[in-house]
């Protein structure tokens, strides 16, 4: 059988406070997939992180990665992961070559100064190499940890929340880093809380609140299964009344009824066969687009129905 | 196996640290045993008669030293693992592939290598206000290299215990400053009544003082073996407790 990369299964995490950050967490991650993490605030997601780096241990339950039990060998499974934390912890008065350079050596890697100069180009920090880390602004602060994490070329990169505070520019760039590293074979696990990004980049999404894995899906899938799009329509005048021709679709005005919009259901010819019926009914329209459903309103969906279960 | 690379990036990475703070760590200690020097070597130590032979000047030779070794070696041993946690940046120490071993390794030999530099810096120091002999050079330099790794090692453990600032500067302030001042740094222990003189031998910093002495002027308050044996007693004591703290992943993991 093919066994996942990393195996999790009915993991709990206990802080000394005796509260429950993580409640029976089963998920299985795969080799050389890009996976997204995705919850409000408080939800889990940096505690499961740290369980899985070694910075924090877990109470129950068993990990295995890389076939490796974790509680068994904590440095050979450390020895495969880079880790970018959420926190910008760093040194103030250290230039941010020889910081990274020390995270090399951490691992055990060989120095290795042109790799490491290359990894600075990559994440545009080359003409900053030489400034103390307490002259960076928060984003470029973000990038040294990136290169922290990727200096000593892990097998698994954990990103807890990348993004947060880099700008546009960037983060189209470091999109493009996680890409290269996926041809590579990196496995990938990341947290964001923007859902555009997780649309964009993950190949599987796991949605996690209070602790709990609530959904763990192919981004693709989801988007199909869940994301029913919809086909609507901005009306000339207000609508008054809509046609009775049209009742046969489930359909949504909204209050001032200024548009129309049809639910699709993914049937063969479902749009063109509105477009025709509306035609039909003589229906005023200024213009129509289909919207595709966002992961974004498929979460907020979870996670209200959650809130009410 | 020890991963010497790791161990190597953490000595350094420490070292560097010290390296941008050199000319307060030079200044200090020159400053300070100078003074010591001026205060109980001339004015005071003037008046003083010679101790068991040797003059006071040259008496308080060990103990300064002792002084310092012990107090910097404690605090700055102290303040390298306690730093990561105040800054955030042990989050690295704690995902990186080291063992507690490897930790030890390149932490206390990077504060014990401070303290050295320390010590040969009080030396060549004191030479310039006493006339300074060294009988056993080699027995000297066990006891400089055994204390700055012990007690470097003992500033480790403070470290990782200590989760505030008082708790940090607690244990130099209330535990080694008066233990070296009583351990007979300044004076000898047959000055004290006999009760005292029976208490100070519960102090174990005594004995290190009093190997100091005998390696500079064969004058020692107890035998030169039990001083050896006592280093290396607390040595392995520290060594057990910080093995047992790694084990427990005390207070580096919550
Ligand atoms: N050291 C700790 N001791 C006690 N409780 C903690 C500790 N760290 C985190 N928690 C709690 O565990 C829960 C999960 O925290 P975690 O940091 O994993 O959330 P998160 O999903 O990463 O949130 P965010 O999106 O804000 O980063 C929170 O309720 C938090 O208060
Ligand atoms: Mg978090």
């Amino acid at each position: 059988m093919n066994k996942s990369f990393i195996q999790i299964k009915k993991v709990s995490k206990i802080y000394k406070n005796k509260f429950a950050a993580l409640k029976n967490i089963d998920l299985n991650i795969q080799e050389g997939e890009i996976f997204a993490l995705l919850g409000p605030n408080g939800a889990g997601k940096s505690t499961l992180i740290n369980v899985l780096c070694g910075i924090t241990y877990h109470s129950k339950g068993t990990i295995f990665i890389d076939g490796v039990d974790l509680t068994k060998n904590r440095k050979k499974i450390k020895s495969l992961i880079g880790l970018v934390p959420q926190e910008l912890h760093l040194e103030a008065f250290e230039t941010v070559f020889d910081n990274v350079n020390y995270s090399r050596g951490l691992w055990g890697k060989k120095k290795d100064d042109n790799y490491i100069l290359n990894l600075l180009k990559k994440l545009n920090l080359d003409d900053k190499k030489n400034n103390l880390l307490m002259q960076l602004s928060g984003g470029m602060k973000r990038r040294v940890l990136i290169a922290k994490a990727l200096s000593h070329n892990p097998k698994i990169l954990f990103l807890d929340e990348p993004s947060a505070g880099v700008d546009i520019e960037l983060r189209k760039e470091m999109w493009d880093i996680i890409y290269t590293l996926k041809k590579e074979g990196v496995t990938i696990i990341l947290t964001t809380h923007y859902i555009e990004e997780a649309e964009e980049i993950a190949d599987r999404v796991a949605f996690i609140n209070n602790g709990k894995i609530i959904l763990v899906e192919d981004k693709n899938v989801l988007l199909n299964k869940l994301g029913n799009n919809k086909l609507v329509f901005t009306l000339d005048k207000n609508l008054k009344k809509v046609p009775a021709a049209l009742n046969k679709y489930s359909y949504k005005v909204n209050k001032n009824k200024s548009y129309i919009e049809f639910f699709l259901s993914k049937e063969k010819n479902e749009v063109s066969d509105i477009l025709l019926s509306v035609r039909k009914s003589k229906m005023d329209y200024l213009d129509f687009n289909i919207e595709k459903r966002s992961l974004e309103s498929i979460f907020v969906d979870f996670i209200k129905k959650e809130k009410n279960d | 196996m020890i991963n010497l690379l790791a161990v190597k990036a953490i000595y350094f990475h420490e070292m560097n640290r010290t390296r941008r703070t050199i000319l307060q760590s030079i200044i200090s200690p020159i400053l300070s045993t100078s003074l010591y020097f001026v205060i109980f070597g001339s004015a005071i130590g003037s008046r003083i008669k010679e101790i068991d032979g040797v003059t006071y000047g040259m008496f308080i030779v060990p103990g300064l030293l002792m002084l310092n070794l012990l107090t910097q070696s404690v605090s700055n041993g102290s303040f390298s693992t306690y730093f990561p946690k105040f800054n955030g940046t042990i989050f690295e120490l704690q995902a990186a592939p080291i063992s507690g071993v490897e930790m030890i390794i390149g932490f206390v030999g990077a504060t014990s290598t401070k303290s050295i530099f320390l010590g040969l810096l009080i030396i060549a120091t004191a030479s310039f206000f006493i006339d300074l002999k060294i009988l056993h050079p080699l027995l000297m330099v066990f006891f400089l290299l055994m204390t700055a790794v012990t007690f470097s090692l003992f500033g480790f453990v403070i470290g990782l215990w200590a989760d505030n600032f008082e708790k940090l500067s607690l244990i130099p302030l209330i535990v080694i400053t008066p233990l070296v001042f009583l351990g007979g740094s300044f004076y000898s222990i047959n000055m004290l009544p006999e009760i005292w003189q029976k208490i100070s031998l519960l102090n174990p910093v005594l004995y290190l003082v009093s190997g100091f002495k005998y390696s500079f002027y064969e004058i020692s308050d107890v035998s030169i073996w039990t001083s050896i044996i006592t280093i290396l007693l607390i040595l392995f004591i520290l060594i057990v407790i910080t093995l047992l703290i790694f084990k427990k992943g005390y207070n580096l993991r919550n």
